[in-house]
């Protein structure tokens, strides 16, 4: 038997986005069936999506979490562009924003600060990365 | 009026997303929502897409979509994917095959899951319609696997009902005489490009003359002739009947995506034409009233179960025969009854 949702019980929302040029979507797809098993809806976006894309899938779709795939090294370019159309519809402040990907430790500090709210490189492991989504899901 | 209401009447499109948010949730405040809504909406045409897994839905809708806004109008489109009756999670995927509209802020696309609530989640796809309608959408699809009673109930939402059947597939033609076959208004072969397609669209004709009139999704319909063209505009414009048309697409080439909005357009004059539009509004209503009655009164009355012990313990007494269901469920509604017996003296 299903389980019945309880009223006004949340459902945490996740966008897995792949963005730019980069084709690596195996880690994408290991983290979305985690997250599925995990009990959060996630939303993938699929291969090669521009950052216009990510941030309608994130608005249109309302989700908590925006984790963003990148394993190109283009995460100095990409990324801020995604933060400012989040921030253009009014969909920043109340999202996680996560980057999952190789970011040197230089770069990270710069995403951090631009409302990167948590980097996950490698060796990061599943539990570690839904206990912080858990934690650090917005109240809405 | 709520500044969430106001936002997304004003075109905000992060408000629109949380209504429907809230409206998944069943978040507190969402009736009071949608009520304040209603009063917005009736203007937009709302198209049901159904049919089985891997033919094609969320490509076709995607081309549909498409050619929607090079004709200057906007789209909302809800895709329901099913999620795991175990985690409650779910990986919605029909987001990937949107890429003709990618980045096109117009066409608001909003996955959402089953969640494992039997019969909620047509509640929620009506008041999700119910927001896109409110913002302005001009044309709604709402996209669902087509298996049973469930997704039968989501499509009722549609003004019309397109059941996409994939080639070759002998069996799930005949799959589709379970249920789907009674809804459709339209019937696409999509792949029409691949062997076999032939032979599914003689098939789904032949069964659609076998449909027979009566239970059809919108009341009178009646066996087709041979051939597949468009309604019959002779006669009386009340008793006209629709014979649902076949249209064959490849949606991945975009073939035959104009021959299906035409035939759209020729069951929205249809509709308009015989009056069957407004006699739809006023069933799925009745439908939502009576849905909506059934839900609240069915909390009320766990409610006044969980005051009586709870189910488990009214179990256990019937297990060991000191009373019976008939009498467990007299003993819950008793109150319930004098109340409304009061209410009802004269």
């Amino acid at each position: 038997m299903s389980v019945e949702q309880e009223q006004g019980e949340r459902t945490i929302r996740c966008l897995v986005a792949k963005v730019g040029l980069d084709g690596h979507d195996r880690g994408a797809h290991v983290i979305a069936r985690a997250l599925r098993d995990a009990g959060f809806e996630v939303i993938y976006s699929g291969l090669h999506r521009s950052p216009d894309e990510v941030v309608q899938a994130a608005v249109q779709e309302d989700v908590d979490v925006v984790g963003i795939s990148i394993l190109s090294g283009a995460h100095k370019t990409l990324v801020p562009k995604i933060l400012d159309g989040l921030k253009e519809y009014d969909a920043f402040d109340d999202r996680l924003v996560l980057v999952g990907g190789i970011v040197p430790d230089d770069d990270k500090a710069d995403l951090r600060g631009l409302g990167v709210d948590e980097i996950f490189g490698p060796g990061a492991s599943m539990e570690e990365m839904i206990s912080y989504i858990r934690e650090h899901a917005p109240d809405r | 009026m709520s500044d969430l209401v106001a936002d997304l009447l004003a075109g905000k499109h992060s408000a629109l997303a949380r209504v429907i948010t809230k409206i998944e949730n069943r978040s507190p405040g969402y009736r009071e929502t949608v009520s304040e809504l209603h009063q917005h909406t009736g203007h937009a045409d709302v198209v049901g897409v159904t049919g089985s897994p891997g033919a094609g839905k969320s490509t076709l809708v995607d081309k549909v979509a498409a050619e929607y806004r090079d004709r200057g109008l906007t789209v909302g489109v809800i895709a329901i994917d099913p999620s795991s009756p175990y985690s409650g999670g779910a990986v919605l995927g029909d987001r990937i095959r949107m890429a003709s509209n990618a980045g096109d802020m117009d066409v608001f696309f909003r996955s959402m899951s089953a969640r494992g609530s039997l019969g909620g989640l047509s509640t929620a796809t009506t008041d999700a319609v119910t927001a896109l309608d409110a913002f302005g959408k001009d044309v709604i699809i709402v996209e669902t696997v087509g298996a049973g009673q469930n997704e039968v109930d989501i499509v009722r939402t549609a003004d019309t009902v397109a059941v996409l059947v994939p080639p070759g597939s002998g069996d799930d033609v005949q799959m589709l005489k379970a249920g789907i076959l009674e809804i459709g208004d339209v019937f696409v072969v999509n792949k029409a490009d691949l062997d076999g397609a032939d032979r599914t669209v003689q098939q789904l004709r032949e069964m659609l003359q076998g449909r027979g009139g009566g239970a059809g999704h919108h009341g009178a319909m009646a066996a087709t002739d041979e051939s597949a063209i468009g309604p019959d505009t002779e006669g009386d414009a009340a008793d006209e009947r629709w014979d649902p048309p076949i249209v064959e697409t490849v949606a991945n080439r975009s073939e035959g995506v104009e021959a299906f909005i035409s035939v759209l357009e020729d069951h929205a004059d249809y509709l308009d034409r015989t009056g069957k539009r407004e006699q739809q509004a006023r069933d799925r209503f009745a439908a939502e009233i009576r849905t909506l009655l059934r839900e609240d009164a069915n909390e009320l009355v766990s409610g006044e179960l969980d005051r009586h012990g709870g189910i488990e313990s009214a179990v256990d007494a019937v297990m060991a025969r000191e009373t019976d269901p008939y009498t467990v469920v007299d003993e819950v509604l008793a109150p319930l009854r004098e109340c409304l017996d009061a209410e009802n003296a004269p």
